[in-house]
């Protein structure tokens, strides 16, 4: 993918200096939590990196860690940090995914089911 | 922190299944054909600080893991929205398992006939977890022919584990997979729920 020696060094570089060591995430996200932006970010906000801002316009729509990890190349654990920060700023919003005693919702298999039937 | 975007429309709930299997089985492809966005890759990384046991002097050294996952989306209506994980199957991503096992609604194992021994990890994985799973059997052209009974005995299969035989490039035998795991889940969840 990189064609180019210097641009795969930064790469492997600014994960941590963007999150200035933060890398123990506050409460570990889930890679299918999602995010979206509830209040845009202007960029003139302090203490927000372009990272943050990226992150806050491809969020106008809702992502999970995953993707937006995926569409910014970032390592999902900066995306933790990162949308650590959104959040404390009253950013983004996010949805957990259901905690694991509930996946016994029975609605919910009836409309997954559906769902995948009707694809 | 359920939250919903500022237009007050409630944010659908994601849920997790994983596709497990050796390395070349199919599982990127199966996540590609009943995907409804292009696969996107994402990687998990363990920085594991141990000390070097060849290293007299002490110093701790520390070593970085990183695996790649492929991953694609189905959306369910407006309320709940499917992720879709290739997982790769080497016991030594287990660390990778467990994070992407955490809620998951269950598991695909696929199975090469020409390699069955490559989801020996993931079957054992999931038994021992309690995830529920299935085995797909992906039909490569050239693989030998078995019946499912014969590979369920191989794989010492419980008998109320589903075994079916798919095709990972066909968006509707995916489907079909997909289907028999959630049915799968359906049935194992515990029946009563106080
Ligand atoms: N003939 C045949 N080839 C397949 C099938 N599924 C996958 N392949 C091929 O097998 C190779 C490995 O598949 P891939 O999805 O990358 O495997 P992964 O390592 O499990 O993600 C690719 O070249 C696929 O095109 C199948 O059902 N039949
Ligand atoms: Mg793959």
């Amino acid at each position: 993918m990189n064609s180019d020696d210097s641009l795969y060094d930064e790469q492997v570089v600014r994960p941590y200096v963007m999150t200035r060591g933060r890398t123990e995430a506050r409460a570990k996200l889930d890679l299918i939590t999602l995010a979206v932006t509830v209040r845009p970010a202007t960029g003139v906000e302090i203490g927000l990196d372009p990272e943050h801002l990226a992150i806050a316009r491809l969020c106008r729509r809702p992502l999970s860690v995953a993707e937006i990890a995926a569409h910014l190349d970032l390592p999902a654990g900066t995306v933790r940090v990162l949308l650590g920060d959104l959040l404390h700023g009253g950013f983004i919003a996010l949805q957990e995914p259901q905690p694991e005693v509930d996946v016994l919702d029975e609605r919910m298999y009836r409309a997954v089911l559906d769902g995948l039937r009707a694809l | 922190m359920v939250s919903g975007p500022s237009d007050g429309k409630k944010l659908p709930t994601p849920i997790k299944l994983l596709i497990a299997g050796g390395f070349g089985v199919g599982k990127t492809t199966m996540v590609g054909s009943v995907s409804e966005i292009k696969p996107l890759r994402t990687e998990e990384t363990l920085t594991d600080r141990s000390i070097g046991v060849d290293d007299l002097s002490g110093v701790e050294s520390k070593t970085t893991t990183t695996v790649a996952m492929d991953f694609g989306r189905i959306s369910i209506g407006d309320d709940f929205v499917l992720y879709l994980f290739g997982t790769p199957g080497q016991e030594r991503f287990w660390f990778v398992w467990d994070e992407l096992a955490r809620g998951a609604l269950g598991a695909v194992v696929l199975a090469d006939t020409r390699r069955l021994a490559d989801c020996f990890p993931s079957v054992d994985y999931f038994e021992r977890r309690g995830t529920p799973f299935i085995v797909a059997v992906n039909c490569f052209d050239d693989a030998p022919q078995y019946a499912l009974d014969e590979v369920k005995l191989a794989l010492n299969l419980g008998p109320d584990i589903p075994v079916l035989l798919c095709d990972a490039r066909r968006r509707d035998s995916g489907k079909e997979v997909l289907i028999a795991l959630v049915q799968h889940a359906y049935g194992r969840r515990p029946l009563a729920k106080v």
